[in-house]
């Protein structure tokens, strides 16, 4: 592109679409149509938008009778420029592009993107927010494996098993709301923060909730895990092994599905995992079987670490001391010329990061969540990579299904959890 | 000192939990490639979270070879580039992880508009859909890459949308849904 | 009716009652992509159960639905398989756009957005919100079958039209967003 033809995209006018598409669409094959179907091998495309692919993504395959013998992905069905939002946006505008990454699990992602940009900054949070976001991180893993272990059941026709976690999933969104007001989009975290304190009693909620859904998992894991039709189809089904899994990057349960000892709240332990009990389960196949009771295990092991945090969270407050992040208190901005100076600027300007770089990834739900950040100084990212765990494991997904049946597609993609926010993002 | 290596809401403190680890490895690295190491960044007295590498471009598959293979670290976490709006234009940032340690180094490389990167697939397959996105958002070619196609945006795309000189708003309209390429399949 | 079997006034309730009947067996076509996709299945499934409102029964095809419901983003890389599904539904066809995203781009005005799937296909039903509460969508449903009872949609304006395509409708071309030259974004401060 030269700089000459910039012009033109600001000339296209956005209502062209409006009326004028054809009704027949040209979908230009670049062969003759009958060359496809040579030797009996017939292409099925999947998506962008079929119930079974979770979110906006294409598959298409060659079948040799039921066998898959090639296939490839395509994406970007989502894109939603989130890294170029990312250097155009103030660092505390960009709180809520966060949350559309993985819609599943979006406080997670608050979390991880306001530690990504207080460790460049070096602003230290207080205990009590620590605890709060680490409790919210667990939550949101619950809700996430919940919806990734019911849809792929749904998907190979459990349908009533799906319910169960959806009940479990919609009290978790009620505790959420109480923190935050909203349901999926939470914006929860600020930079150095949290937008406003956990009620009074909510740490019980949150215990008296871990119980029940613990009661709920056990209920699940009977109904299903050794169901005989289950175990047919997710046995030794679209296999991903060890090896590939380090090739491919995959991180999160899929990788420990598989034998890769990698959980980053273990391993690197960011806010206070370190002083955690909790145990990483990790299978050894690497089969859709593994990759779905690596994440029923999971959640057992996330109620723990939300059970311990409920015990050890104090009163105390949520908002680091550094006046660089720190919004000013509303009696503040309304009683004092300074202070309404003070929250004009933040939010007008922003505040300024010091240049430098920083790799800041967290154990989300689905793996390796990770913000490189790359700051020239000034309230805005030069640069905002974000590293989804998804774009990593869809890519798993053409080895994973090859030689096996087009049936076996949509359990090896359910089981992965490709989430379109995050993949496209 | 930088404040950023001693946080301990995140991460903990780097030099403590690695102790020493990524000291050596930059000793040990810029040994073996004296004359073809640009830059060394380190924690604590640079602007950085972790080691910095910037290497030069014809060595770079190499000294990952030799990351990878001789000294551990043999994860690939994240493959990216930046638009420096510099000359050279790009830097193209590999992140890679010791699996034993967890410890992570960061190795960049740069890159002018128009030359073109070696790729990184002989090392990790999954290095292949990065290299697509970078030339998708960044333009920048990858040679022996076997399937360099744009993957976030439609194939009928014009420029590289996360270059620094791309609007924000460069809206491309087009009226038919991406073609199928049925080669991809043969 | 009156007794001579005079069509004027039959007609009209025949009319009532075909709209009637139109908005109480209502079709789904979830067109989930992204965030509001979640929302929607809330929605349908317990707890919510859309079901309530006759529009219980969710079609994958186009072919056997009415509702089209557009919960998400619609980029400009799918807008033409937005398109594409919208032609695919038999008349009559009704429209919401489910979420900021869908019915105005939302907080992503960038490149590779639509700007609203009014663009791209009629909208009977805008459900504001980044996502709307199932409870949202729920009010935006009764809504819509407030408007079918009515005979306000698209999808009767088109019925009546002699050519059988819907009168556009006055929305301007560009938004008053983009009133200034797009790509000076770029934040200088």
């Amino acid at each position: 592109m030269s700089d000459n033809d910039k012009s033109n995209f600001h000339d296209v006018p956005l209502d062209i679409a409006r009326w004028g598409f054809p009704a027949q669409y040209d979908i230009t094959l670049k062969k003759d149509s009958d060359d496809i179907f040579d030797d009996s091998r017939v292409i099925v495309n999947i998506g962008p938008t079929h119930p079974a692919m979770h979110g906006a993504f294409r598959c298409m395959a060659k079948l040799n009778g039921e066998i898959i013998e090639k296939s490839y992905s395509e994406f970007g069905y989502t894109h939603r420029a989130k890294e170029k939002l990312g250097e155009n946006r103030t660092y505390h505008q960009f709180i809520v592009y966060t949350d559309r990454l993985n819609y599943c699990s979006s406080l997670i992602n608050n979390v991880t993107y306001a530690m990504a940009v207080e460790r460049l900054m070096g602003v230290e949070v207080p205990e009590r927010a620590i605890w709060i976001r680490m409790m919210c991180a667990e939550l949101s893993r619950v809700i996430d494996h919940l919806i990734c272990v019911g849809i792929s059941a749904v998907d190979l026709g459990a349908f009533s098993y799906f319910l169960y976690g959806f009940h479990q999933r919609e009290k978790a969104y009620t505790l959420i709301e109480k923190v935050c007001g909203a349901r999926l989009t939470t914006s929860y975290t600020r930079i150095g923060g949290l937008m406003a304190d956990a009620p009074e009693g909510w740490e019980n909620e949150v215990r008296e909730w871990c119980k029940e859904t613990r009661e709920v998992i056990d209920e699940m894991d009977k109904l299903l895990t050794d169901n005989r039709i289950w175990l047919k189809r997710t046995k030794n089904v679209s296999v991903f092994n060890k090896e590939q899994c380090l090739r491919y990057s995959y991180t999160g349960p899929n990788a420990r599905a598989a034998g890769v000892d990698i959980d980053l709240r273990r391993d690197q332990p960011s806010m206070f995992y370190d002083k955690i009990d909790f145990d990483v389960p990790v299978a050894q196949n690497g089969d859709v079987f593994d990759r779905y009771y690596v994440r029923m295990e999971e959640m057992k092991q996330s109620l723990n670490i939300l059970t311990q945090c409920a015990d050890r969270i104090k009163p105390g407050p949520i908002w680091s001391e550094d006046k660089r992040v720190r919004i000013p208190d509303k009696d503040v901005v309304y009683n004092t010329m300074e202070g309404l100076i003070h929250h004009f600027k933040f939010f007008m300007t922003g505040f300024n990061v010091p240049a430098g770089e920083a790799y800041t990834a967290f154990e989300a739900a689905n793996g390796e969540l990770g913000f490189y950040i790359v700051s020239k100084g000034g309230p805005a990212a030069h640069r905002m990579r974000i590293r989804g765990p998804s774009f990593w494991h869809y890519q798993g997904l053409d080895p994973m299904i090859k030689g096996g049946y087009i049936a076996d597609l949509v359990a090896a993609l359910g089981s992965i959890n490709v989430i379109a926010g995050e993949l496209d993002r | 000192m930088d404040v950023r290596t001693s946080i301990k809401t995140n991460w903990g403190n780097f030099s403590d939990k690695y102790g020493t680890a990524w000291e050596q490895l930059l000793t040990a690295l810029s040994n073996d490639f004296t004359s073809s190491i640009e830059q060394i960044l380190k924690p604590g007295t640079d602007a950085v979270d972790i080691p910095t590498i910037i290497v030069k471009k014809p060595i770079i598959i190499d000294f990952l070879r030799s990351t990878k293979d001789r000294y551990g670290y043999s994860f690939l976490s994240d493959m990216t580039a930046v638009d420096e709006e510099g000359d050279p234009r790009f830097f193209v940032v590999y992140h890679l992880m010791h699996l034993e340690t967890k410890a992570r180094v960061r190795i960049k490389t740069r890159v002018a508009d128009g030359e073109k990167m070696p790729t990184a697939i002989p090392l990790w397959e999954g290095a292949n859909w990065a290299e697509r996105e970078i030339y998708d958002m960044f333009g920048i070619h990858f040679e022996g890459h076997p399937d360099l196609r744009r993957i976030l945006m439609d194939q009928r795309w014009e420029g590289h949308p996360l270059r620094k000189d791309y609007p924000l708003r460069g809206y491309q309209i087009f009226l038919s849904p991406e073609p199928i390429d049925p080669e991809l399949l043969s | 009716m009156s007794k001579d079997g005079s069509a004027d006034f039959f007609t009209t309730k025949l009319e009532n009652v075909v709209n009637w009947a139109r908005k109480n067996s209502l079709y789904p076509l979830p067109f989930g992509t992204s965030c509001c996709g979640i929302e929607l299945m809330a929605t349908l499934a317990s707890g919510y159960d859309m079901a309530r409102f006759g529009a219980e029964v969710v079609r994958f095809s186009p072919r056997q639905s009415d509702l089209l419901v557009v919960a998400g983003i619609v980029n400009l890389k799918m807008a033409p398989i937005l398109r594409n599904i919208y032609d695919q539904m038999a008349d009559p066809k009704w429209v919401i756009s489910m979420g900021a995203c869908a019915s105005s781009g939302g907080i992503f005005n960038v490149y590779s957005v639509t700007q609203g799937i009014d663009t791209v296909v009629p909208v009977d039903v805008y459900v504001p919100g980044c996502p709307p509460a199932p409870e949202g969508l729920l009010n935006g449903l009764l809504r819509l079958e407030d408007m079918i009872a009515r005979g306000e949609t698209h999808a009767h304006r088109r019925m009546k039209s002699p050519d059988g395509k819907t009168p556009p409708t006055p929305l301007p071309a560009v938004s008053s967003m983009d009133a200034h030259p797009r790509g000076s974004e770029q934040r200088k401060v």
